[in-house]
């Protein structure tokens, strides 16, 4: 069995008095494809925003690549990570959000350089052509000098991915992201995650809604269900022949709709 | 008779008039040096300090930021002329400095006063960049000052620009105040000249303020500019 | 002048002597406060003429008061306006007060106006129309009605700024704290005490009434099912003094 790339103990989270998440563990390995689903106000989302460093856990410990993201050691005691830890470890990790978050005052081709020249400390002219690569790969090529507000739902999307894709992330994050699009424009979305999905190299941890998106692209499916991991398996055995109660009647609901 | 009385009485007036404008113009353009040296200090200095304390009204100290509003409070909550009459009165007792010249007392109470004011813009457009806009910049795995540096702070600086505009207009306004300690600006020329000749009183306030009014031309015309800038390129909440 | 330091019985021999202006500052504040919001009207009925080149000359006659010192215009009004020609006549400094700074307020109030009126959604106009009122009707009960309200929390803010902005009198005579104050320094040869009395008088009547106004602002904003002003764009917090 290959060691797993991220690994989530015992991890709880609270916001204020709601406890979201009563206990996670979970490992993934490198280049699987995990898509987390259930009902809204499940915690799908904390799980990888925790990941990305934007919501810490209340309690137990996530580890990236064999390190403790939110401890570090300090005089042979684990202490809260600072900034500069966090910023050692996370640098592994992407993620694509459900409204995209471009970078409004930047083009497209800024967008995708800005980590690269100012984090990664590629030079300028690497940066560059590898922002083109990327934008190209995603099919937008030709919007390089346009600015976000130029774009469609669809076309920002896209962009985030290609933004974050540029940084050669082993993990990547999708949260929600063909939610806040027009029904029209879910198809060239999930195009371009399916063509990422099948490079291969790279892990990917999924939120999402569409079922149908999720059973084609997945190594394995978690349903989030009362701040726990309440079934997991593959696809195959999640998506059609489900145990947990909550689950049929979730999958049913989506079904009717 | 009559009429040709009339016309001659009118072309005089008119003359008087000119011949006016033609003495006082040149006693006001004295003071204009003053005035535009004033107000290019107050700017500066003006919105060093806005920016200044609008960072440290968001900074994680709670010592900076208790003082920093004490400051805010306190320029805000008080008049400009009364800070102006207490610089200029208390600095060289309390603090000993002996300011020379009544300059840096001018220029700091427009400062420290606009400052203050615009320290909340700055602040408040901190404040109202969208949070997603911090997320992204986070999942691209930037420092908390590269996300500043190259994510908030250029977003916030376009949604300051119409607020900053207009205060570049009040302090103009607000340099016709050093006058009143002193300072040789145009105001200070046209109080000399009303006094020599009170009867000049109306040509020459009026001529003062087409002064300020056309300096304060290019600067509404900027505010202008600086508000179509704005509008381009902000994701707020 | 005097040196030393702080001396606190300069501070309380002032302090009486200077709270005696403060009736003369409030009044005049008051006073001027309404003749600017009554004037302002003026600037807004101005403002609606649809003859372009009235409506072209109003303009600019409000941006001229608008961006000129109300300290020249104080000066102006006071000095000047007694020497012209046929119109002319003299007025004592309490008048001119309120002529001089309500005029150059009066600017922004109309501002204020105008925002408040134009804020008010199209649909209402439109149902005014649909359902037969008459212009006084129109006015009266559907458009000042919802118009009004989202104003008072701005119209509250110049209030304060007016304030702040009074003792510009002090420089024409009109006898208010700070007039006094400099006048107790000019006796006495001591300014810092007096002037620091005037400060705190001021940080005293103007801070509480900031935060009471943004208060009401909040709960304007609820009630009229706003956003609240944090997440809104700063223009909000636009308190700025107009000197």
């Amino acid at each position: 069995m290959t060691e797993a790339i991220v690994s989530y103990q015992d991890v709880h989270k609270s916001f204020g008095d709601t406890e979201v998440l009563t206990g996670i563990d979970l490992d993934i390995k490198p280049a699987e494809k995990v898509a987390v689903i259930g009902p809204s106000g499940s915690g799908k989302t904390t799980i990888i925003r925790m990941l990305m460093t934007l919501e810490q856990p209340t309690s137990g410990s996530i580890i990236v690549d064999g390190k403790n993201l939110w401890h570090m050691e300090k005089n042979g005691e684990l202490v809260p990570a600072n900034e500069k830890h966090l910023r050692q470890v996370r640098g592994d990790i992407g993620m694509v959000f459900q409204h995209f978050n471009l970078f409004p005052h930047m083009t497209i081709l800024e967008n995708c350089m800005s980590a690269p020249v100012h984090v990664q400390k590629v030079d300028k002219k690497e940066a560059k052509q590898l922002s083109i690569e990327m934008l190209e790969k995603v099919g937008l090529g030709d919007k390089l000098d346009n600015y976000p507000s130029q774009l469609s739902g669809g076309q920002k999307q896209r962009v985030a991915m290609a933004r974050a894709l540029v940084m050669r992330p082993k993990v990547m994050l999708f949260d929600e992201v063909t939610s806040a699009l027009d029904p029209e424009l879910v198809g060239e979305v999930l195009e371009v995650i399916r063509d990422i999905a099948k490079e291969g190299e790279m892990a990917m941890v999924l939120v999402t809604h569409e079922m149908e998106f999720a059973r084609d692209i997945a190594d394995r499916v978690l349903f989030l269900d009362d701040g726990v991991i309440a079934e997991e398996g593959p696809p195959s055995d999640v998506l059609e022949n489900p145990t947990n109660e909550r689950l049929q009647s979730f999958l049913h609901r989506f079904r009717s709709s | 008779m009559r009429n040709k009385f009339k016309i001659k009485h009118g072309v005089q007036k008119g003359v008087i008039i000119i011949s006016a404008i033609s003495d006082i113009f040149p006693v006001l353009m004295q003071g204009l040096g003053i005035t535009i040296q004033v107000l290019i200090g107050s700017i500066i200095l003006g919105y060093l300090m806005a920016f200044i304390a609008g960072f440290c009204r968001l900074s994680k100290n709670p010592i900076v930021r208790y003082l920093t509003t004490f400051y805010v409070e306190v320029f805000r909550g008080t008049s400009l002329i009364v800070q102006l009459f207490w610089l200029f009165y208390a600095l060289p007792i309390l603090f000993g400095i002996d300011l020379g010249s009544d300059y840096l007392a001018g220029v700091l109470a427009i400062a420290l006063n606009y400052g203050a004011y615009m320290s909340e813009i700055v602040r408040g457009s901190i404040l109202s960049v969208a949070k997603g806009q911090t997320e992204a910049a986070t999942a691209l795995n930037m420092s908390s000052f590269q996300r500043m540096r190259l994510v908030i702070f250029p977003q916030a600086v376009r949604m300051m620009l119409p607020e900053f505009g207009n205060y570049l207009i009040q302090m103009l306004k607000a340099t016709s105040l050093v006058s009143l300690i002193g300072m040789t600006d145009i105001l200070y020329y046209g109080d000399i000249l009303r006094s020599s000749n009170l009867s000049q009183a109306p040509t020459v306030y009026f001529l003062v303020l087409v002064f300020y009014f056309i300096m304060a031309l290019p600067l509404i015309w900027l505010t202008r500019k600086m508000e179509g800038a704005s509008k381009k390129g902000v994701a707020s909440q | 002048m005097n040196n030393g330091n702080w001396q606190w019985d300069t501070f309380f021999d002032a302090f009486p002597i200077v709270l005696e202006g403060l009736g003369i500052t409030l009044g005049l504040t008051i006073a001027t406060y309404l003749f600017a919001l009554i004037f302002g009207f003026i600037w807004t009925l101005l403002g609606a003429i649809r003859v372009k080149p009235l409506k072209w000359l109003f303009r600019w006659i409000m941006e001229f008061i608008r961006s000129t010192p109300p300290l020249v215009q104080l000066f102006f009004i006071f000095y000047a306006w007694p020497m012209v020609p046929v119109v002319g006549f003299a007025l004592d400094p309490f008048t001119s007060a309120i002529l001089g700074l309500g005029i150059h307020f009066s600017t922004y109030i109309g501002e204020v106006y105008r925002s408040g009126i134009e804020a008010v959604d199209k649909g209402q106009w439109e149902a005014a129309r649909a359902l037969n009122f008459s212009t006084g009707h129109k006015w009266t009960r559907i458009i000042l009605p919802q118009a009004i309200p989202p104003t008072i929390p701005m119209l509250g803010n110049y209030l304060i700024i007016m304030f702040k902005e009074i003792p510009l009198a002090s420089t024409i005579g009109v006898a208010g704290i700070l007039n006094i104050a400099n006048s107790y320094g000019s006796a006495n040869f001591r300014y810092l005490e007096p002037l620091t009395i005037v400060a705190i008088l001021f940080l005293v009547l103007s801070y509480p009434s900031a935060i009471l106004i943004n208060k009401l602002e909040r709960k304007m904003n609820r009630r009229f099912d706003k956003k609240e002003p944090s997440g809104s764009k700063p223009t909000k917090e636009k308190e700025g003094a107009v000197s």
